[in-house]
């Protein structure tokens, strides 16, 4: 086990220090961040099944709230997004800690992309698979639940574990509204060896890039198990 | 048994379908011919309301359905419910296994006891030659195989008219005699069809009628050795040339 400095090039790669910020900085990783990025994409993808749903239906003026919900929350920066539920919440007399604050931006972020992801599923399934729902005697939304959806969240999965692994990354920001993340965890060890303090960035980036390494390897293997029944 | 009144259709401003009538008596077996774009296909879908028609009462003795008002959904819902539905793309639901397939209407619309309905399914798999492939998914089928069980899916619903768009269409020429051959039992054992089709042989041999339409008209119609073997319309007398002898 490497205890000192090692000296690399003429670059000083502090070891010791790397070696005893991992587990404080992983820690807060799954206490955290992998919690948020859970929940938050849960809740988001709920609201985005609810928001494709709507979009594709007639219901006129409910369309258009949620057309501009997503035109909104894809227009703007997550960052900004962010900053304005947390200082919108006291306005409204809403006490809420950081760590909920994050959640519900998260979630509303997620369910206007993933929303959008979801929608062009659906919308990929042939024509042809509604109207075999309806010869056999089904309602629209029959079809929809029994037909269409299971084959249109197959063919969202893979986008969706891209948004899934971008959103452990984006988790990031909640640093910004004071959540002890894994990254503001490293921002405060950082801040007390501030000589070393790229050395603990680059830790930090080794850790999320682990996470979201494990997090593809499931994804490949989902993918796997919801294509059984087309050609490979 | 089932009737179309003043059936008309437009696409935008194009009118498919001008003003239609037709009747189809429970056991008789009607073939729909036309040329390509003679609305044919249209007619068809308009029997079950896959297209909605802008004028018309289309429906059986005691459900019909006056498309000159405005139709409520459960209407449409409760045309379609009786009558049954091949298409030329076969449509099988691609993430349901073959006997879940046959098995998705009875039990999921009809609500009726999923294990009755496995017995039928499979016995209906059994009629089109399939029985041995009930847990297969449809991408494990031939096209052919496909349509067999689009067919027995059809069955399934139990429905009083069964309709058929062009189903050895979209088959390789070795595979359409064991589907046709599947339709000629259903014939012989009484179902009431309406069969869209350009097999006229097969026209000749199991159709009780034939409807010949073009431009959205019936030009001609009656028994098929008049319509076939004896037309009297010109665009009758092309369109059957035309097919029998498609190098002339």
């Amino acid at each position: 086990m490497l205890t000192s400095n090692m000296v690399l090039g003429g670059i000083v790669i502090p070891w010791e220090l790397m070696q005893q910020s991992f587990w404080p900085i992983l820690i807060e990783g799954i206490k955290v961040t992998i919690p948020l990025t859970l929940i938050s994409f849960f809740i988001g993808i709920i609201i985005a099944l609810i928001t494709a749903l709507v979009r594709i239906s007639n219901i006129k003026p409910l369309r258009w709230i949620f057309n501009i919900y997503v035109s909104a929350i894809r227009g703007t920066p997550l960052l900004v997004q962010l900053f304005i539920i947390f200082y919108l919440l006291p306005e409204l007399n809403v006490t809420l800690d950081p760590y909920p604050t994050a959640i519900i931006a998260f979630s509303l972020n997620v369910g206007a992309y993933a929303s959008e992801i979801i929608r062009a599923s659906i919308l990929s399934v042939p024509k042809g698979q509604w109207e075999a729902g309806y010869t056999i005697g089904m309602s629209y939304r029959k079809t929809l639940f029994r037909v269409i959806l299971p084959q249109a969240l197959r063919v969202s999965v893979p986008p969706l574990s891209n948004s899934f692994i971008g959103l452990v990354k984006e988790t990031s920001l909640a640093s910004q509204i004071l959540v002890t993340e894994l990254f503001r965890k490293s921002q405060q060890i950082g801040a007390t060896n501030l000589d070393q303090i790229v050395y603990i960035y680059i830790l930090a980036a080794f850790i999320y890039w682990i996470i979201c390494f494990i997090l593809s390897l499931a994804q490949h293997q989902l993918e796997r198990r919801l294509n059984r029944y087309t050609v490979r | 048994m089932f009737a179309v009144k003043g059936l008309k259709k437009t696409f935008g401003n194009n009118t498919v379908l001008k003003s239609i009538d037709m009747q189809v008596d429970k056991g008789k077996v009607i073939a729909i011919l036309g040329p390509s774009g003679s609305g044919k296909t249209t007619l068809l879908r308009c029997l079950n309301a896959l297209e909605i028609p802008d004028e018309g009462i289309v429906g059986f003795d005691d459900h019909k359905v006056d498309f000159s008002q405005k139709v409520k959904q459960q209407e449409l819902i409760q045309l379609r419910r009786k009558s049954g539905m091949v298409f030329q793309s076969y449509n099988l639901f691609p993430h349901r296994t073959v006997l879940e397939n046959i098995m998705e209407g009875p039990v999921q619309v009809q609500k009726r006891d999923k294990k009755i309905v496995r017995e039928e399914a499979i016995e209906l798999l059994d009629k089109v030659g399939l029985k041995d492939k009930k847990d297969l998914y449809p991408y494990q089928l031939s096209g052919g195989q496909q349509q067999r069980v689009g067919i027995a899916r059809a069955l399934a619903i139990k429905p009083e008219l069964m309709l058929f768009d062009e189903p050895t269409s979209a088959l390789d020429p070795e595979l359409i005699g064991e589907v046709l051959r599947v339709m000629r039992d259903l014939a012989d054992e009484g179902w009431t069809m309406v069969v869209v089709t350009h097999e006229i042989k097969f026209a000749q041999e199991i159709a009780d009628e034939v409807i010949f339409i073009d431009g959205g008209v019936i030009v001609e119609q009656g028994v098929p050795t008049e319509v076939l073997s004896n037309p009297k319309e010109e665009r009758t007398q092309r369109f059957l040339h035309r097919i029998l002898n498609p190098t002339d």
